[in-house]
């Protein structure tokens, strides 16, 4: 897996097979090894492990039981999140399937080894999705991330050593066992290898899911996969590359960008779970922003004080500013807000609505400030009236 | 989360839901649930309990269903937890109903990838037929809630209503599909466009020999070309 040079599919891109490294080899009695496989997607834009979840899920189980003989764990938990209720009846046939022809349980595929896997399904919070809040949920508790460290390697579900995997990550690994490490790495940039679903909605005439190399040019995949922009290449606007808590990236800077994770870093925004959102110019930027806004002041699970109030301030500002019921001096106050809650909690989820706002004021100031402008000259043409 | 009022506790609900039991059926669901977590564990069941407690509740009323108090203090009671515990998980969650919905519980997504494809107009279709968010209509059928991303964001903009996904709207189709529940009928899940889920439109651009069966592309050099 370390030859794979695969890195986690999550959004963060930590290295898998290190990930893998860090459990303990000798699990101590009574301290049994857990895998924990994340599958509550619920970041905006990303609608990836919903399709190998359901019409793939047999690959996600093979890629369990071989990273939990990896990493000697006793258990797997998928965790689905809760409104995917079809497609958690898809997977738990799927396991269902598995135990009876022995692949799963006591002796797993003949292996000697013993491996259960078990299909959990949440009830609609996109904090689960963080891997300590994951692992609050699990016990059947508030998903409330936990203080890292410790870190869920050494005391994770239960207490036990845990490592928490993308769904993807996961169902990647049986094809990368199979064809190799070197066939896996020969796609794409260095440290960026791999094959990649790209989930691409939005100003797109034909927005899809689809599997393709790393490293892609923004221009090719839209143009291959998507049947390019709606009204042609020089209506668009700009791009939220990897799913909405990633800053987007003007038109011009990400035409021919490569989608990747060194690549995207570079523009001032990341590949996250490549969750490709496409705005043409016919977008309210400012709305587009402040909705994801607003996504965040209902998602932020209230334990640290610059999230919970944070992300509701910073929401109610950012209305102001779609209206331009604003001082231009606000613009900076909201930017200066947003640093003060960026690395100040518990969690990425403060990082994470503090960024998108971080990205529009700097790349569209001049569009919220114009909005400010012309509301200000309308009020003084009603006050002269 | 947002957009839920607070637990109700009156003498008319405890009287209704006091004496709240599994079904036989259910009864034999919650212990296979209970036997997916380690012993000593069966906390880790709370929200499958709730979820399939809401769902019986919504069984008798032929609804999503809802989370009475009584209901809650029996889970509580199952799993051997603090009733307030429940509650935490109850309130925290946002698939916890905790005031009884409509017939048919339409959850129109707004979130930004579903805001661009046009969520404003499904919205629109919503409120021509008399439904208002957080409000059960007059007859009992909708209840309407605007949430956040469900996940379906390539077949923007999309609802899910009770357990069943609608994707790629228009105003025109959400407001078919809105009729056609409201007539009885049972219209087709999933995208209301000619597309298979989220494929794109007019076929595949990848495997094209996998689309419609088993192919296996060993030894024939280049498997993505075609």
């Amino acid at each position: 897996m370390k030859a794979s040079g695969l890195r986690g599919r999550g959004g963060a891109g930590f290295p898998t097979g290190m990930k893998w490294s860090f459990m303990p080899k000798e699990p101590k009695p009574g301290k049994p090894n857990f895998l924990v496989i994340n599958a509550d997607e619920s970041e905006p834009g990303s609608c990836k492990d919903r399709e190998i979840i359901r019409h793939d899920p047999h690959k996600l189980i093979e890629g369990a039981l071989i990273a939990g003989f990896a990493m000697r764990a006793r258990a797997g938990y998928i965790y689905v999140r809760g409104e995917f209720i079809f497609e958690t009846e898809v997977l738990r046939k799927a396991v269902a399937e598995a135990y009876e022809a022995g692949l799963l349980g006591k002796n797993a595929a003949g292996s000697g080894y013993d491996f259960d896997l078990f299909v959990h399904r949440g009830a609609g919070a996109y904090i689960c999705g963080e891997e300590t809040a994951m692992l609050e949920s699990l016990e059947g508790k508030q998903g409330k991330p936990r203080l890292k460290p410790p870190f869920p390697a050494g005391a994770g579900l239960y207490g036990c050593p845990t490592t928490v995997n993308n769904v993807e990550s996961i169902a990647v690994v049986p094809t990368i066992l199979r064809r190799g490490p070197a066939w896996f790495a020969s796609f794409g940039r260095e440290k960026n290898e791999g094959t990649k679903l790209f989930q691409i909605s939005g100003h797109v005439n034909c927005p899809c899911v689809v599997e393709e190399t790393m490293s892609i040019s923004f221009r090719e995949l839209i143009d291959r996969h998507a049947g390019g922009i709606r009204g042609g290449w020089d209506n668009l606007l700009a791009v939220i590359p990897g799913g909405s808590s990633v800053p987007l990236v003007p038109a011009a800077e990400i035409m021919d960008a490569p989608m990747d994770f060194d690549g995207l870093k570079a523009l001032g925004s990341g590949l996250g779970t490549a969750a490709v959102i496409v705005m043409d110019k016919s977008t309210d930027i400012v709305r587009a922003i402040s909705r994801i806004s607003y996504f965040y002041k209902h998602e932020s699970c209230g334990q640290c004080t610059p999230c919970r109030e944070g992300t509701g301030w910073m929401w109610r500002m950012m209305e102001k500013l779609r209206e331009g019921d604003a001082s231009v001096g606000e613009i900076d106050k909201l930017l200066d807000v947003t640093k003060q809650i960026e690395g100040h909690t518990i969690c990425a989820l403060g990082d994470a609505a503090a960024w998108p706002i971080q990205g529009l004021i700097r790349h569209f100031r001049p569009e919220i400030e114009r909005r400010i402008a012309e509301r200000t000259a309308r009020g003084m043409l009603e006050a002269a009236e | 989360m947002a957009g839920q009022s607070g637990i109700i506790d009156d003498p008319e609900v405890r009287a209704r839901w006091d004496g709240f039991q599994w079904t036989p059926e259910n009864a034999r669901k919650a212990k296979e649930i209970v036997a997916r977590y380690p012993e000593g564990r069966q906390m880790s069941a709370s929200i499958p309990f709730l979820d399939l407690a809401q769902r019986q509740v919504g069984a008798e009323a032929n609804t999503q269903g809802w989370l009475p108090l009584p209901v809650m203090e029996f889970v509580a009671r199952e799993l051997g937890m603090a009733p307030i515990h429940v509650l935490e998980v109850a309130t925290f969650y946002t698939m916890f109903n905790l005031v009884p919905v409509g017939r048919f519980h339409v959850q129109v997504c707004g979130t930004t990838p579903c805001m661009l494809r046009g969520s404003d107009d499904v919205l629109k279709a919503c409120e021509l037929r008399g439904l208002r968010k957080g409000h059960t209509t007059e007859d009992g059928l909708f209840t309407l809630t605007e949430v956040e991303c469900l996940g379906a964001c390539a077949n923007a903009p999309m609802v899910q209503i009770n357990d069943d996904n609608y994707e790629d709207l228009t105003e025109e189709s959400m407001g078919a599909v809105l009729d056609a529940l409201a007539r009885g009928e049972h219209p087709k899940v999933g995208p209301q466009v000619e597309r298979k889920t989220s494929c794109p439109e007019g076929g595949p651009t990848t495997l094209k020999k996998m689309a419609e069966r088993n192919y296996d592309y060993r030894g024939s050099g280049d498997g993505s070309a075609s």
